[in-house]
């Protein structure tokens, strides 16, 4: 009921990003595609091997998975910090290959300057954008994007006085506030307490659903990954088995059916949420680790 | 209620000086019975007449140090010819030098630094030069720097250019490479170009670590210097402390003693909020 394969056979790349161009808001099939990616340490056992999958134009897609399964290492070529063995990662109609102002990335350590300020650490992505752009000018998309994720009264502070969620925001604001085509989010929250992570959910489902954000994100959290995503790629590791060694790999794609205004205080209440969560805990115990 | 532990250090630390001076001056006060002598003149030449800066066991007492001390400070700026500067003056030689050196050393090995730091290639192929050269006595460079440069200031310079070098070059290297991944990640994902990368992010980061090389260096450059103008002479407080050894007027060494202390102190103190500027909490 949950799986679907369509968009694993849609050929994407070169041919659709005309119609991406074209057509702005509505979402358009394949802005982003991976093509058969693999990544290996050790040449005879991948870490993952065709990995394939697209991203449509204002598609908000989570990535979950046990660790090892290659899930950062598949988001760092997309971001062009790291090269895959083999296959290729094509955005906009655009082979990737290194990284570039159009893919903001929030690290998974919120990686702030700690010897900038809030302001500074923002203004420093949006000098890298816009370098042409006057001090007020950058002071004002600042300010907008601090105000945004709801810091106004610690735009002055250094990183060491805020807490780790707001250390997240901020790390989130730099991404926002270079107005990237699309958003990399690596466990963003992964470090956070439960009521600051659920609190910094609803505002980055508030600031993507204003800005039509392309959006590809990491995570570990079930519910987060239903609260959040358009759609969820399962992904195994790769495994030992008596027929020789399974390299890792998207196994499933799960659309997720849940209106898209869904919020977090009630997900539990909506039809079909039971189901769902329950079929992807059920694939990470029992199907991401073969052999286990 | 317990005073403040700053003011319990600082009544230790008097309390500290009050002995050191009290030991001084009994082992140092002139003793009755000493050498009489009829003619004022000869005793003055001889080492024993009122006013004379030295008493019968030849150190100073500490209240001639003291008002020695009050009389350079008085004029420390006269200049009567090569042998008899102001201590000012002296100073200001031997300050300038050092700054001239150090600041020669920083515009090599800063570079030199973010060099090694950034290019695992360089940091390997210049490890055995720095390895053997980190070593060498300062000192050791004299005859050769006299020899080549054929100057003794600027041998004095090449000395303390040599000897600041390698805290600064090391300290900048390692600051450089440990630079944390996610900064540059950062910076790499905002395609910052390299100049603007090397100064707003790796220069803050390892600024710390940079700041310490440096304070380091000045620290070693003026144990140094001190040294290096005994050797070449001519001016400067090393140079001092060796005129007044020779004019045997050891009130006027162990106030050139305490005035090296005392700058070298304040330099510290000086880098020591540089480093405090440019520290940041993570």
């Amino acid at each position: 009921m949950w799986s679907d394969d369509r968009h694993l056979s849609i050929p994407a790349g070169a041919a659709t990003a005309p119609a991406a161009r074209i057509a702005g808001r509505i979402p358009v099939k394949g802005f982003l595609s991976i093509e058969r990616l693999s990544k290996a340490y050790v040449p005879a056992k991948p870490v993952f091997a065709d990995v394939s999958f697209t991203i449509d134009k204002g598609e908000f897609v989570c990535v979950i998975g046990h660790s090892g399964c290659g899930k950062t290492t598949i988001l760092n070529v997309i971001a062009g910090l790291d090269t895959a063995t083999s296959g290729d990662a094509i955005m906009d109609g655009k082979e990737i290959t290194g990284p570039s102002l159009d893919r903001g990335v929030v690290f998974q350590g919120h990686a702030l300057m700690p010897w900038l300020t809030v302001r500074q650490n923002v203004a420093f992505a949006i000098k890298s954008r816009w370098p042409e752009w006057r001090a007020a000018q950058v002071n004002e998309q600042v300010e907008k994007f601090v105000t945004m994720v709801g810091l106004p009264h610690a735009i002055d502070k250094k990183p060491s006085e805020l807490s780790g969620g707001m250390k997240q925001r901020v790390g989130i604001a730099r991404a926002f506030s270079i107005q990237p085509k699309m958003l990399l989010l690596d466990e963003p929250f992964g470090a956070l307490d439960a009521l600051t992570r659920g609190t910094i959910q609803d505002e980055l489902m508030a600031i993507v659903q204003d800005t039509h954000q392309t959006v590809f994100m990491i995570t570990h959290d079930v519910d987060e990954a239903i609260l959040l995503a358009d759609r969820i790629l399962l992904m195994s590791n790769g495994s030992e088995t008596p027929a020789g060694y399974v390299p890792g790999g998207i196994a499933e794609v799960v659309n997720n059916p849940l209106p898209r205004d869904r919020k977090r205080a009630d997900l539990h209440h909506l039809p079909g949420y039971y189901e769902l969560r329950n079929h992807i805990v059920d694939f990470l115990v029992k199907r991401a680790r073969a052999g286990h | 209620m317990k005073k403040s532990l700053t003011v319990r250090a600082a009544v230790v630390s008097a309390l500290l000086l009050v002995i050191f001076l009290g030991a001084w001056q009994l082992a140092t006060a002139p003793k009755g019975g000493g050498t009489e002598y009829e003619d004022p003149e000869y005793a003055a030449l001889m080492g024993g007449g009122a006013g004379a800066a030295t008493a019968p066991s030849g150190v100073p007492t500490p209240h001639q140090v003291g008002s020695n001390i009050v009389k350079q400070l008085a004029h420390p700026f006269y200049d009567n010819g090569p042998n008899d500067k102001g201590v000012g003056i002296q100073l200001a030689w031997s300050l300038g030098r050092v700054m001239v050196g150090f600041l020669l050393a920083a515009l090599v090995a800063l570079p030199l630094g973010f060099l090694i730091g950034m290019s695992p290639l360089m940091s390997r192929a210049l490890d055995p030069f720095i390895q053997v050269l980190k070593p060498i006595s300062p000192l050791a460079w004299m005859p050769l720097a006299l020899y080549t440069i054929k100057d003794a200031s600027l041998s004095s310079i090449f000395v303390i250019f040599i000897c600041s070098i390698w805290p600064m070059l090391i300290n900048t290297a390692f600051g450089v490479a440990s630079v944390k991944r996610e900064w540059l990640n950062v910076a790499r994902t905002l395609e910052v170009n390299p100049v603007r990368k090397a100064l707003q992010v790796i220069l803050p980061a390892a600024a710390p670590t940079i700041l310490t090389g440096m304070r380091i260096s000045m620290g070693i450059a003026w144990l140094v210097i001190v040294a290096a103008e005994m050797l070449v002479g001519g001016t400067g407080i090393g140079y001092f402390v060796w005129n007044e050894w020779n004019n045997l007027s050891l009130s006027n060494v162990i106030f050139a003693i305490l005035i090296i202390g005392v700058v070298g102190m304040l330099l510290d103190l000086g880098f020591g909020a540089l480093q405090k500027a440019v520290t940041y909490v993570e």
